[in-house]
């Protein structure tokens, strides 16, 4: 059996929706809530490689580069921020977290 | 038209009793402090009245002897397009006799009242407003256009309305200001219209420009129907006669009108306004002429009246409301007689009728002070020994009012009588039995209420209501007997009585067969030849004194008279046992044919439940409900919705970004096939 490109891709849509329902089912932890934002960019880094391989195209694999660059910073600062949520609400519980209610 | 009056002399005619009202109604009650005390105030007005008759008197002698016209545009209100509203005077025989008998009775009810309310405290008030009703309806009949007549027409109803409700602190008195009002405003609603029918085709309010342009506006329909125009105007205008002149069935306001003080129902209420529609029509008669459908109108509304309402007047027993029933039904022969293009007859009945009717009411008022305030002639009688001048007085009225030969009223009812017999109109068959049938009720009921309350057994002291409500406090009067009124009170009624008995037999021959009203009042001879015919049987005063002997009308009335004798002298437990035969009839007179209940429970019910309908369901239900309300419902219930899907958690939102995402990615996608398989 060999590995196809619609594998691939549906590794990545199974990461994906792994993912989304990580965001929608946790109430918990806002550090659940990041992972599962992580796990969504590495599903769709997933397809850039899947789909840079496939095409013989090198441009896909560069992004995925910068994609995991620019996630990393982002989960530095999602960090930091939740660092200085914990200090002002002495919770990082999600549900807790509905102040953006009109 | 040899002689032109002067304009400042007229205009003081209306401007002298408006001082009058002015000074006493500001300066003479606690409005304007106080100023001027009681005798001032009645001085300053009947000075005001009498300067108001002295001219008018003047200007009937130079308008009837020498001939003088008037026709002016004193001042222009205002000029809307090409509709000019002015203030102006148009004197002729017609407006000069009305002057003349305005200011005349005004000035002897002036005088009466200085008598008859001296222990009101509104005495100031009162003179006030009847010198202001003096120069409304000075104003009414002076004018030269529609718009005065319609200002003084208005003005005399305030000033009814204001005196209806004279004592203001009686309930019924303020329910019959109102419903006078009430029913007014019905009746100046057809007249405004038919004022703006007039004010649209002719394009002026200008009576002799309106006259001018009459052939015109008698050719031309209604539009949208095949009617005359000139019957809508006509019709228009006489049921604001119909409304002021008190014609069934507008005519419920006028009984109730009682409710105020005696002077001014012999002023206002019998004499002299509810006239002003009989004027009006004659003054119209140019117009009227072209319409045989209103004058058609006219004859069976006036027949009606006059003969419906005088029934009215045999069962009552307030002496005040006896002498309105027989107004209601003297202003019923008038209509007839203006139906029957008799225009003249109707204004000299008028003139005659406002002197006797005068005399019969201040005669009533003068008997009412008499028996210490109590109006109803069941327990009266005998008055004539304690009351000499009111009796006579009353006598001469009630003989003029009945029509016997040689007194005033004979010559103006009989005419009105052979008119209408003359009349060619479809309905004047039924107007003739009315009238003559009216002239039997109309003796009858008038010496009903003469011999009950002059004549027979002294009944007052067994009036079993006359010791409760006293509030002029004199009760030692009460057991004391009835006493003639001062000279204020009677030199009035000598004085009405003279014109009462005189007047017709000196004015027949120049008001009906001479000149005076030639170019006045307008009859279409041909069409209506009831005028020619009258004239041509007409052989002077005597001659028609001597022939009414020999006519039915006498007989009627001496029928009447005699029956009444009988009745209520002779043999007084009859009119007992008629009532007791006759029970429905006497029901039903005694509810007034059920007309105030229909008023109050049909139309009266009706309007209220149609407002409160469109209270609740119009206003409550649409406009508050649906309208305001409903509109910040909607928007409640729309934001209510949307801030349920604002729930602040961020992952909502991702959720609905994602579902937004696949909903995109699928139209993408699969769109087109989609749209292939819906269609």
């Amino acid at each position: 059996m060999t590995l196809t490109l619609g594998h691939f891709l549906s590794l990545g849509a199974m990461l994906f929706a792994l993912s989304v329902i990580g965001i929608f089912l946790n109430r918990k932890n806002l550090i659940v809530l990041l992972m599962a934002i992580e796990l969504m960019l590495l599903a769709v880094n997933m397809n850039f490689v899947a789909f840079s391989y496939y095409l013989g195209d090198m441009h896909g694999q560069v992004f995925v580069f910068f994609i995991l660059t620019v996630a990393a910073a982002e989960s530095a600062i999602g960090l930091a921020i939740l660092v200085l949520l914990f200090r002002n609400k002495t919770s990082i519980n999600a549900e807790d977290l509905n102040t953006l209610k009109g | 038209m040899s002689q032109t009056l002067s304009a400042s002399t007229l205009l003081a005619v209306p401007l002298a009793p408006l001082a009058g009202a002015l000074l006493a109604g500001v300066f003479g009650t606690t409005f304007g402090g106080n100023w001027i005390g009681r005798r001032l105030s009645h001085t300053l007005t009947i000075l005001g009245v009498l300067v108001a008759f002295v001219l008018s008197a003047m200007t009937l002698k130079s308008v009837a002897v020498d001939g003088a016209y008037f026709n002016e545009t004193l001042y222009t209100w205002m000029v809307v397009g090409g509709l000019k509203m002015e203030v102006g005077f148009l004197v002729d025989s017609l407006t000069a006799m009305m002057m003349v008998v305005v200011t005349f009775v005004s000035l002897m009810v002036h005088i009466y009242t200085i008598g008859y309310m001296e222990e009101d405290d509104g005495y100031n008030r009162f003179f006030a407003y009847i010198s202001l009703f003096t120069f409304s309806m000075l104003m009414l009949v002076m004018s030269n256009n529609l718009l005065q007549l319609f200002f003084g027409w208005e003005a005399v109803g305030l000033v009814s309305y204001l005196l209806i409700g004279f004592w203001f602190n009686k309930p019924t008195a303020i329910f019959a200001n109102m419903k006078a009002f009430l029913v007014n405003r019905v009746g100046d609603f057809g007249f405004i219209l038919g004022i703006g029918l007039i004010a649209a085709y002719a394009g002026t309010l200008n009576y002799g420009e309106v006259f001018a342009k009459s052939g015109e506006l008698g050719g031309l329909a209604f539009p949208g129907t095949d009617w005359m125009l000139i019957t809508v105007i006509c019709i228009c205008l006489f049921i604001g006669a119909m409304g002021k002149s008190a014609q069934f069935p507008l005519h419920v306001w006028l009984p109730d009108s009682m409710e105020g003080p005696t002077p001014i129902s012999a002023l206002i209420h019998a004499a002299t306004m509810v006239t002003a529609g009989i004027f009006m029509v004659a003054r119209m008669s140019p117009l009227f002429e072209l319409s045989d459908a209103a004058l058609n109108f006219i004859l069976v509304i006036g027949a009606i009246t006059a003969l419906f309402m005088g029934f009215l007047g045999i069962i009552q027993n307030d002496i005040k409301r006896v002498v309105a029933y027989s107004t209601l039904s003297q202003l019923g022969y008038m209509t007839v007689a203006l139906g029957a293009s008799a225009y003249s007859v109707a204004v000299f009945h008028l003139m005659t009728h406002a002197f006797f009717k005068a005399l019969l009411f201040l005669g009533a008022g003068s008997v009412i002070m008499g028996m210490h305030h109590n109006q109803d002639i069941r327990w009266m009688g005998g008055v004539r020994k304690y009351m000499p001048i009111t009796w006579i007085t009353s006598l001469l009225g009630s003989l003029a009012l009945i029509g016997t030969p040689l007194f005033s009223g004979f010559y103006s009812k009989d005419s009105i009588i052979e008119a209408v017999h003359f009349s060619n109109l479809p309905a004047a068959g039924f107007a003739y039995f009315a009238v003559l049938a009216g002239v039997f009720i109309t003796a009858f009921y008038s010496f009903r209420m003469y011999f009950l309350v002059f004549h027979g057994k002294e009944r007052f002291d067994q009036n079993p209501d006359a010791h409760h409500d006293d509030h002029h406090g004199h009760d030692d009067h009460h057991h004391h007997e009835p006493h003639e009124s001062p000279w204020v009170v009677t030199v009035p009624l000598v004085l009405l009585a003279i014109p009462s008995v005189v007047v017709g037999f000196m004015f027949i021959q120049p008001m009906l067969f001479g000149d005076f009203f030639k170019d006045v009042i307008f009859v279409d001879a041909a069409k209506h030849p009831a005028m020619v015919k009258l004239g041509e049987i007409f052989h002077g005063p005597v001659g028609m004194a001597l022939h009414g002997l020999q006519t039915a009308p006498f007989w009627l009335a001496l029928a009447g008279v005699a029956a009444s004798y009988y009745m209520y002298m002779v043999n007084p437990a009859l009119p007992a046992a008629i009532k007791a035969r006759v029970q429905p009839i006497y029901t039903l007179l005694e509810n007034k044919y059920y007309l105030d209940w229909i008023n109050e429970n049909i139309l009266a019910r009706g309007a209220r439940a149609l407002g409160v309908g469109l209270w609740k369901g119009g206003d409550q239900a649409i406009i508050d409900g649906a309208l305001v309300n409903g509109s910040w419902k909607l928007v409640r219930g729309i934001s209510g919705a949307v801030r349920w899907i604002q729930s602040g958690f961020v992952f909502h939102y991702a959720l609905v970004m994602i579902l937004g995402v696949f909903a995109l990615m699928t139209w993408f996608v699969w769109g087109d096939a989609l749209v292939q398989l819906i269609k």
